[in-house]
């Protein structure tokens, strides 16, 4: 395995390991790109994952101190947890669910497409959506997308035969299995799905793609790719010309270390992304790093989310087999006629019964919460994920008064709807509980957002240098050689969970770095 | 325990009488136990009407009528310490205040969950209160013996999933 003195100044410095970091440290790799990959979190394999919600968390989530504000329901249920996300090698692709959407065409083209809104500062972002086809397709055949590429799709489990029978009864016409980055049959070396109902706490038959047993390893066996766990960064150096010349991150044993770099690329995830920019702030760029436009931590978005859990007289068993087993996307599209902008997915999911006492009403108590729990087997439930607006002031701020471990500002994450946000879940709501009743529910609960998981917007793509943060190319419209790499480079968020839309794009900005690299530009 | 600890009364008399010295001695220094002696509690930091008081406010806060006390008691038993002493008698001070105010002796002598549950409403967003409810979220349903109860089968790796274990063995659609 590679190792890269501290002083090379010829590597790529990566920060993070996710979707966005861990595919462009491989492809790089793959292009003989010398890179070093910070990650703050350990390196967890799936002889590692834990089948149980909660032991799992405390392995995998990021639970570094950070605060929230605004009038969004997390900041008062879980105002030290704004997010849902991990701190491991893989990043959030140990956790994710496995969905794998494309955008729709008009979703590149928001503005355009919606017009203006107020409170909204919504932008076109400065990609074609033709120039994504083809992205989307090798992101589709790394990942193993099911319903993708001639392969088969996965089997609909219990909880997704409910939400089936409930969608054709509605009148539904597009529900499937999904587009899921999970095995159907083996592929890439690895297993098909097993059923076991656990995707959410890093598969352990290694069905579901993440980054941590693909990307990872099979950019490591290039002999160009050095990770380094445990290792949290604090600070991009950078020169009197303004090029970025190094990371300051604190390595296993606390200790404050320096790796020399030629180019650096931010991965960190839309919160840690924008707070390292921030907490880069030198005399010459006294805002932050990229920040003259002064969007570095704005235009936070989290997708309008909501889950539908719904009560039956006989059982269901939801927790069985795949969390998201399937989706429907008749409302995904953009039709104002409903009283909004943009469209919203419906997704079955699951919970465990930990998690669901801790999910399904937070702050709920007495009969009217326990009886819910009590008819837990028979169950179903769905999430809701959809486009929110960005708005400028939905933001990732540091907090001067709170530190975290390292002593580091942490981050405050704001967040208030807009009023096409509430608008939407309104209309998703409605749609979900009909969905359910189709089918003879007895009883049915429309659930609060979740901390986030789709964490987007704050280091956003522009055509544009006052308009946002980076180009086309996810590179930061000051300083060339300084790239972003993850959701913070979202302009705007889409209908669809993001990460074949992240990983598309790292591939692409692989190609374009190295392209870059080789004709001396960067 | 001896056999005098677990003289026969009902939960809700113990629970009823905890606050006396006599039926405390009765059950032995400390002991809070079940009426069928299936399980029992000592306690050292708080004392047993503290103790029986939380009790019956995580059964009023969470009540599952197939849970039986012994998961409760485990729910709770982390503030039977010093650290949680302070807190707890004032908060169970309130709570009794509040059942006085309402004309019950204190509040596990309240005998529907109705109005032990409208005492309860009232201290809701005090910090006690929701330390004891946000503790039990865990405290509670993290128990895997509770899991059975809801018909939760927890972890499947080791069985293989349900692949072929009725992931999808749904027949009354």
């Amino acid at each position: 395995m590679a190792q890269f003195d501290m002083n090379d100044d010829s590597v790529v410095v990566i920060i993070g390991t996710g979707a966005g970091g861990g595919v462009l440290a491989n492809e790089l790799a793959q292009k003989g790109v010398k890179v070093v990959a910070l990650e703050a979190g350990a390196r967890h394999l799936p002889d590692d994952y834990i089948n149980d919600e909660w032991d799992s968390f405390g392995q995998l989530a990021w639970t570094d101190a950070r605060t929230t504000s605004g009038d969004w329901r997390v900041a008062k249920d879980f105002s030290g947890l704004p997010t849902w996300i991990v701190k491991a090698v893989g990043g959030a692709t140990t956790h994710w669910a496995g969905a794998s959407l494309r955008f729709q065409d008009h979703e590149w083209k928001a503005k355009t497409t919606y017009g203006d809104l107020e409170g909204a500062n919504l932008l076109d972002w400065p990609i074609d959506p033709r120039e994504m086809d083809d992205y989307y397709t090798r992101a589709e055949n790394k990942m193993g997308v099911t319903n993708t590429g001639g392969r088969p799709p996965l089997p609909g489990n219990n909880n997704y035969k409910v939400f089936e029978a409930g969608a054709k009864k509605l009148g539904y016409k597009d529900v499937h299995t999904g587009n899921m980055a999970i095995n159907a049959t083996e592929y890439d070396g690895r297993t098909a799905c097993q059923q076991t109902g656990f995707c959410f706490q890093g598969c352990k038959f290694g069905a579901k793609w993440s980054t941590a047993y693909t990307d990872i390893p099979q950019g490591e066996a290039t002999g160009n790719l050095e990770v380094r766990e445990n290792s949290h960064a604090a600070r991009i150096l950078h020169n009197d010309e303004g090029k970025v010349t190094g990371v300051e991150y604190f390595d296993a044993d606390g200790n404050l270390q320096t790796q020399m770099a030629r180019i650096v690329s931010v991965a960190a995830n839309s919160i840690e992304s924008p707070r390292l920019l921030l907490n880069s702030a030198s005399e010459m760029f006294p805002d932050g790093l990229a920040n003259s436009s002064g969007q570095v931590g704005r235009n936070y978005m989290r997708h309008m989310t909501a889950s539908v859990y719904a009560l039956f007289d006989q059982p269901v068993k939801m927790w069985r087999g795949t969390t998201m087993a399937g989706i429907i996307t008749d409302e995904a599209k953009h039709d104002p006629e409903r009283g909004f902008v943009g469209g919203y997915e419906m997704e079955t999911l699951a919970l465990g019964i930990p998690f669901m006492a801790a999910f399904l009403n937070p702050g709920a108590w007495g009969r009217e919460f326990t009886t819910a729990l009590d008819g837990y087997e028979n169950m179903a439930g769905m999430w809701i994920v959809g486009e929110d607006m960005p708005q400028a002031d939905n933001r990732v701020t540091l907090n001067a008064d709170v530190t975290d471990q390292f002593g580091l500002p942490a981050p405050n994450v704001h967040f208030s709807d807009h009023p096409n946000d509430v608008a939407m879940r309104e209309h998703a709501y409605k749609q979900g509980i009909a969905v359910y009743e189709a089918v003879g529910a007895t009883r049915v609960m429309p659930t609060p957002p979740y901390p986030s998981t789709h964490n987007l917007g704050t280091n956003r793509m522009s055509e544009n240098a006052a308009d946002g943060v980076v180009n086309k190319w996810g590179q930061s419209h000051d300083i060339a050689n300084l790239f972003v790499s993850d959701g913070s480079q979202f302009t705007t968020g889409g209908a669809e969970n993001p990460t074949l839309t992240i990983v598309a794009l790292a591939i692409r900005q692989a190609e374009h770095i190295a392209a870059e690299m080789n004709a001396g530009n960067i | 325990m001896t056999k005098q600890d677990t003289a026969i009364l009902t939960r809700r008399q113990l629970l009823a009488r905890a606050g006396s010295a006599t039926a405390i001695v009765a059950m032995g220094s400390g002991f809070i136990a079940a009426p069928d002696a299936s399980w029992a509690m000592s306690v050292t930091n708080i004392t047993e009407h503290q103790m029986a008081t939380l009790l019956q406010m995580a059964r009023d806060i969470y009540p599952h009528d197939k849970i039986g006390d012994e998961y409760y008691a485990i729910a709770v038993k982390g503030y039977d310490s010093e650290d949680a002493a302070g807190m707890v008698a004032a908060g169970v001070a309130l709570l009794d205040e509040k059942a006085q105010a309402a004309g019950h002796t204190d509040y596990v002598s309240a005998k529907w969950e109705e109005n032990r549950v409208a005492i309860l409403r009232e201290i809701e967003d005090e910090a006690f209160f929701q330390a004891v409810r946000g503790g039990l979220v865990t405290g509670l349903y993290n128990q895997k013996a509770v899991w059975p109860i809801f018909g939760y089968e927890g972890e499947s790796y080791s069985k293989g999933g349900y692949i072929d274990r009725g992931f999808n063995d749904i027949t009354w659609l």
